[in-house]
């Protein structure tokens, strides 16, 4: 019955979402791009035109954007990279058979649901430098002589809002890994076994390459939501201290917020471009992989 | 067979491991809780206690007299109703039409709905505001609704894909051979049979519409503010009271678990059957 002729109703089902979307979406986008060559700043409304590249200049001499794309670069691969191997851990351990499975599993999603606003207000509080949690417990192992305020100082924040956003993105790899294990036959194991291939062996040469597609899809999904991801991070330090923590999407919702909206554009758009070339690559695969199952 | 030493050693090591991974996921739930009903005498002592010594709920009694956490509450959930409401009925639409039919411009489409998420939030919130307030309808809860159905319609229309793909065509083909038309055929055969899909998509939309709080913080007012800038607010406001400020957390998270506990099950395997299978 899948129809291949062309009828008029699949694009009329099609087109309620594609109004909205295209109207949320895509004239702001044009919009965005139109005001990132402008000078378009609502505290200088009187300044408002076109001033063609000059915004583009004005972010590739400014210091503020390259520290703000590094540490973006670094919250994206040490944050990813974290939340992927600590959630395959967990996929693995929560792959074994045990009482109380299902309850474990669905709690321990619980962090991905979690509102950015109450992630930054919960890890603040543990944070702390004077009554906080964390420092209590290293005080008590003695791991550190006296508390640390690690969202005041420069060189422990960065490391502290990299902590929360692993700890917020761990439940996601672990489902959807988990899954993908499921969906591996036993005889593969089987097989192995009778070869005589130790845990490690199976480990890279069956669980691995099985999940290859899980882990390109997810790992380049998961990439995508970090880089844009500002209510984490602002709830947390809102940038600080001394821009320690400031990545590029931290930094242009600052700047949208001082209301020079021209160059938030401009820098909105350079992080479009940099998530774009990922974002091609993400979507090559999932076509790939739907031609492969027809 | 008995377990020989090695392997035993290894599965308590593996429960461990578990123990250890589930106990920092959920700790900061379990911190935020404690510090919510402990007496402020006891919560800014030099000694960090691990339970409180005298359990109260002083800091939620004093948060909905002196704050209006009520009215916030209220705007989140008339805005999460609605978007939930109007992205699963689109959603619902163009899912079908993925599901069902090959067309042209087909693949097209649907990567135009993937690439929606690859578009930073902050790109889209800067010309969205001038757009909101040129039409008029800045500061009001339709505002967040239009945003937040453009964010979920394009997961939503996924996830429904996948378990429309899972529900056989022999069903809706046996209605029609007995003269039903197209339309009769889904609404009485396939709404049903989707109706776990459809709750499980809807839970997850409204959670992240409670949850959203870079929109709301630029498109709401004092009036209309919902629930995650109530409680940014709150932070300004109340600096170091951090009694009242967890009882707050925990309120804003109540809803949102009672949602993922109703629909987990589904979520996830709609979720994960996207992504495994491709």
């Amino acid at each position: 019955m899948i129809k291949r002729n062309s009828s008029i109703w699949p694009y009329l089902l099609v087109a309620p979402a594609l109004i909205v979307v295209l109207t949320v979406v895509f004239v702001p986008v044009i919009n965005a791009i139109l005001m990132s060559f402008q000078s378009y700043d609502l505290r200088r409304p009187s300044r408002i035109g076109f001033n063609n590249f000059k915004n583009y200049v004005e972010v590739l001499k400014d210091p503020l954007f390259w520290g703000a794309l590094w540490k973006t670069i670094v919250w994206v691969v040490a944050g990813v990279g974290l939340q992927f191997v600590f959630g395959f851990m967990l996929a693995l351990l929560l792959n074994k058979k045990f009482p109380g499975r299902g309850i474990v599993r669905s709690i321990s999603l619980i962090p991905w649901v979690t509102p950015g606003v109450l992630i930054g207000l919960m890890w603040r509080w543990i944070f702390d430098g004077n009554y906080g949690v964390l420092n209590d417990l290293l005080l008590k192992l003695g791991l550190i002589q006296e508390s640390v305020p690690f969202l005041a100082q420069p060189s422990t924040a960065f490391p502290a809002v990299i902590l929360t956003i692993v700890w917020q993105g761990i439940p996601f790899f672990a489902i959807m890994l988990l899954a993908g294990l499921q969906a591996i036959p036993d005889e593969l194991y089987n097989a192995a076994d009778v070869d005589g291939a130790n845990s490690v062996q199976k480990f890279f040469l069956i669980t691995v390459p099985s999940l290859k597609s899980v882990i390109y899809v997810t790992t380049l999904l998961r990439v995508i939501w970090v880089a844009n991801s500002v209510d984490v991070i602002f709830n947390l330090t809102e940038g600080g201290p001394a821009y320690a923590t400031q990545t590029l999407s931290v930094y242009i919702f600052n700047k949208g917020n001082s209301l020079n909206l021209g160059y938030a554009a401009t820098l909105s758009i350079m992080l479009t471009l940099v998530l774009a070339t990922v974002a091609v690559r993400y979507l090559k695969t999932m076509f790939q992989n739907q031609e492969g199952k027809a | 067979m008995k377990k020989r030493g090695p392997e035993r050693l290894k599965s308590a090591l593996s429960y461990l491991l578990l123990a250890a991974l589930i106990i920092f996921l959920l700790f900061p739930f379990y911190w935020t809780f404690v510090t919510s009903i402990k007496t402020s005498a006891e919560l800014y002592s030099q000694n960090v206690t691990y339970w409180p010594k005298a359990p109260t709920f002083e800091s939620y009694r004093r948060l909905f007299s002196e704050y209006n956490f009520l009215k916030p509450m209220g705007n989140s959930l008339l805005v999460a109703v609605l978007t939930t409401l109007i992205s699963v009925t689109v959603s619902v639409l163009a899912a079908y039409s993925f599901s069902r039919y090959r067309f042209k411009g087909r693949k097209f489409l649907m990567s135009m709905f993937l690439t929606n998420n690859m578009f930073p939030t902050v790109l889209l919130l800067i010309p969205l505001y001038a757009i909101m307030r040129k039409i008029g309808i800045l500061y009001t809860p339709a505002s967040l609704v239009l945003s937040y159905t453009t964010f979920t319609i394009p997961f939503s229309i996924w996830l429904l894909s996948g378990f429309l793909d899972d529900l056989p065509l022999s069903l809706e083909e046996a209605a029609m051979v007995d003269g039903a038309n197209r339309a009769q055929a889904f609404l009485k055969i396939i709404l049903p049979i989707l109706m776990p899909g459809i709750v499980a998509t809807g839970a997850y939309i409204f959670m992240n519409s409670w949850n959203e709080y870079t929109f709301a913080v630029m498109f709401t007012n004092e009036a209309n503010r919902t629930i995650p800038v109530a409680l940014k607010n709150l932070i300004g406001q109340l600096g170091v009271e951090w009694g009242m400020l967890t009882a707050g957390g925990i309120i804003t998270i109540i809803p949102v678990c009672i949602m993922f506990f109703f629909a987990q099950k589904r979520l996830i395997s709609g979720l994960t059957a996207g992504a495994v299978k491709g």
